[in-house]
């Protein structure tokens, strides 16, 4: 155990360290220079120069990338080149805003598709399968931005259920969480029937009936438990894919979140920030995938065992 | 003599009022009476009759074998018992199952839970497959307590059915996951989730099928030991006819979805008289003569929905007459307790 966690630390590292250095390298093949953005088109040469020996922007890629990584390594992720605050403060003020939305979004998504790949697996080919497998396929094919656009468009412009484009508390994240889960409901949805439908067959489901044990207690506690483990898999792989989806719907809400500060550093040319919001993904990439291996071989003693 | 179908009205009459009147006595016997059971796969014209009119019965204490090869029906009858068969695709088409005198097949959702597991419990053929592979041993079992006997709900009540179905430090065992187990150990714990609530009757779907031969005579001693504690009946399915006399009392062997002969075990051992059950038995090979080829009945079970006209195992059968592909035969009771599907049964008065 100590050794597999041990490995697994390893990997960690270098995904990060992989991550770093493509962002770094990409970033600076973008063309522009980062001092006329960070002092304005009419700066004077002078302060060009200033800029450029502050920021060590005329040293060679690889020695500014050594910078970077040693700056990392006593735990700065450094500070914006355009508002001078600090990367992880202004990450950490952001913190909470995406967490909240995730979670939301999170407990939203599993309230209902956990509920409906059962079901529907239950009563597979019964109108309420068929219409919620149409249902779950539009959901699948809509894009992220577009969805939330018209969420807002009509729930909160037409309908005024919502506030727009500012956020007070809490319950302003109802509406861009469930634009968020909506992504995703459709796609589990299906995968958890699919799982669903298999197990329902096994002899132990069967077993199970012939036990006296409610169809209740079947499905939520015999079957679903089984089913849900390829679905945890998928759930490790598709974290990437659901922070994109963060990120359009945070845009989308103009929600004080870490996605809009990705989208902002970006487009403010700021490349700390970049650097700072990327690692940090990359960071709960890494860390969703550890909790999803820890849980595997808490819902499959199997797993454990071959361990 | 001459085929008839006449047979079949009077010995298996369709409904209540077709009843002799000493029926209502053997109801109150009999644990478990299967009346006429028809069960199909699918609806409408094409539907697939794959149990057609079974009757059987059995009385508390005593153990009925149901043999057949695979695809005989044998399986979808004893799920029935408890309504297990999926529905769909399984129709239960008609008939009565009278567990206690009560229709399971006319049971409410709430009652039938009660009954199964607390009335008739069930052993599968595949043991691995049967435990669920998510939760400990002794957790499964003491499930079944909760269901149906929830003041003995304990882990001492665990390692007490554990010891009696023969597992090592069960003390240690409840605490294990199914695939942590060998095969026979697994099936021990199948028999002992299944004794859990004290049932009147255990259904075992060929539970040795899948084990050692080593552990299949050891499982089928200990079914033996336990019926003898438990006083419960048994329907044991198989389709290994070396196993009937060893546990039987009567037997019941089934093709192609139709009971064709019922007898006591010994007498049926002794003088089978269906051709199917003769070479059934023919088939079992024998420890004290030498042979150099099994013997096998030529031909395969027929496919359901491929049943052929008449008698539906007369492209198998060493004694079939052309009457035999025109007329269906009935089960007629030939002597007491002895039905048979063959008005071929008696050679000696058809020699004659």
């Amino acid at each position: 155990m100590i050794l597999r966690l041990s490995q697994r630390l390893l990997w960690s590292f270098f995904t990060l360290l992989g991550t770093a250095f493509l962002t770094f390298f990409l970033l600076n093949a973008v063309p522009g220079d980062v001092a006329r953005v960070i002092a304005g088109s009419k700066a004077s040469p002078e302060v060009i120069r200033e800029i450029h020996a502050k920021y060590h922007l005329d040293d060679s890629l690889w020695r500014r990338f050594g910078l970077y990584l040693g700056q990392l390594a006593r735990g700065d992720l450094g500070h914006s080149y355009v508002t001078d605050q600090p990367v992880a403060e202004a990450i950490l003020t952001r913190l909470p805003t995406t967490t909240a939305l995730a979670a939301l979004a999170g407990v939203m998504w599993m309230v209902i598709a956990v509920p409906l790949g059962a079901l529907t697996a239950r009563f597979r080919d019964s109108w309420f399968d068929r219409t919620t497998l149409v249902a779950a396929t539009l959901s699948l094919s809509l894009p992220a931005f577009w969805l939330a656009r018209m969420m807002q468009y009509w729930l909160a412009y037409k309908l005024g259920w919502f506030p727009i484009g500012f956020f007070r508390h809490f319950g302003d994240l109802l509406l861009p969480a469930a634009s968020l889960a909506l992504l995703s409901v459709g796609y589990y949805a299906r995968l958890i029937h699919t799982n669903m439908v298999e197990v329902l067959d096994r002899p132990y489901v069967r077993a199970a009936r012939a036990k006296g044990a409610s169809e209740t207690r079947v499905l939520f506690k015999h079957a679903l438990r089984n089913a849900l483990i390829p679905v945890i898999t998928i759930l490790g792989m598709d974290v990437a894919g659901m922070l994109g989806g963060v990120l359009f719907t945070e845009n989308v809400f103009a929600l004080p979140g870490i996605g809009t500060l990705a989208v902002q550093s970006v487009f403010n040319l700021d490349p700390p920030m970049i650097m700072g919001t990327v690692l940090f993904s990359a960071t709960l990439v890494v860390g969703a995938n550890w909790v999803v291996d820890l849980t595997y071989g808490w819902i499959d003693p199997r797993i454990k065992a071959t361990h | 003599m001459a085929l008839t179908e006449r047979n079949e009205a009077n010995r298996e009459p369709q409904g209540k009022d077709g009843w002799p009147p000493f029926a209502a006595i053997k109801i109150v016997m009999s644990l478990l009476e299967i009346r006429n059971l028809q069960i199909d796969f699918g609806r409408g014209p094409n539907a697939l009759r794959a149990v057609d009119g079974v009757s059987l019965s059995l009385e508390p204490g005593k153990t009925l074998c149901l043999v057949g090869e695979s695809g005989s029906g044998k399986s979808v009858t004893a799920l029935s018992i408890a309504r297990l068969m999926a529905s769909p695709p399984a129709v239960y088409a008609g008939g009565e199952i009278l567990l206690e005198g009560h229709d399971v097949l006319k049971m409410k959702a709430a009652p039938l839970r009660n009954i199964r597991g607390g009335v008739v419990s069930y052993v599968f053929q595949e043991p691995g497959a049967s435990l669920n592979p998510v939760y400990r041993i002794g957790s499964q079992i003491k499930e079944a307590l909760q269901l149906h006997r929830p003041e003995a709900a304990t882990d001492a009540e665990v390692v007490r059915l554990l010891k009696l179905v023969g597992i090592p430090a069960p003390e240690l065992r409840i605490r294990n996951y199914p695939h942590e187990l060998s095969g026979g150990m697994q099936q021990r714990v199948m028999l002992g989730m299944a004794l859990a609530p004290h049932p009147k009757l255990l259904v075992a779907d060929e539970p040795t099928t899948a084990l050692d031969v080593t552990i299949q005579a050891q499982i089928i001693e200990l079914l033996g030991e336990l019926q003898r504690q438990f006083g419960m009946a048994i329907l044991l399915i198989t389709h290994n006819l070396g196993l009937v006399g060893d546990v039987a009392d009567e037997v019941a062997v089934m093709y192609a979805g139709q009971i064709v002969e019922t007898a006591p075990a010994r007498e049926l051992l002794k003088r089978p008289l269906h051709p199917y059950t003769q070479a059934l038995l023919h088939s079992v090979p024998s420890l004290d003569t030498e042979v150099d080829r099994l013997a096998t009945i030529p031909g395969a079970v027929p496919r359901l929905g491929g049943f052929p006209g008449g008698c539906r195992f007369h492209p198998r059968c060493p004694r079939a007459q052309p009457e035999c592909t025109q007329l269906a035969p009935a089960l007629i009771e030939v002597e007491p307790r002895r039905w048979v599907r063959c008005p071929w049964w008696n050679p000696s008065a058809w020699n004659a």
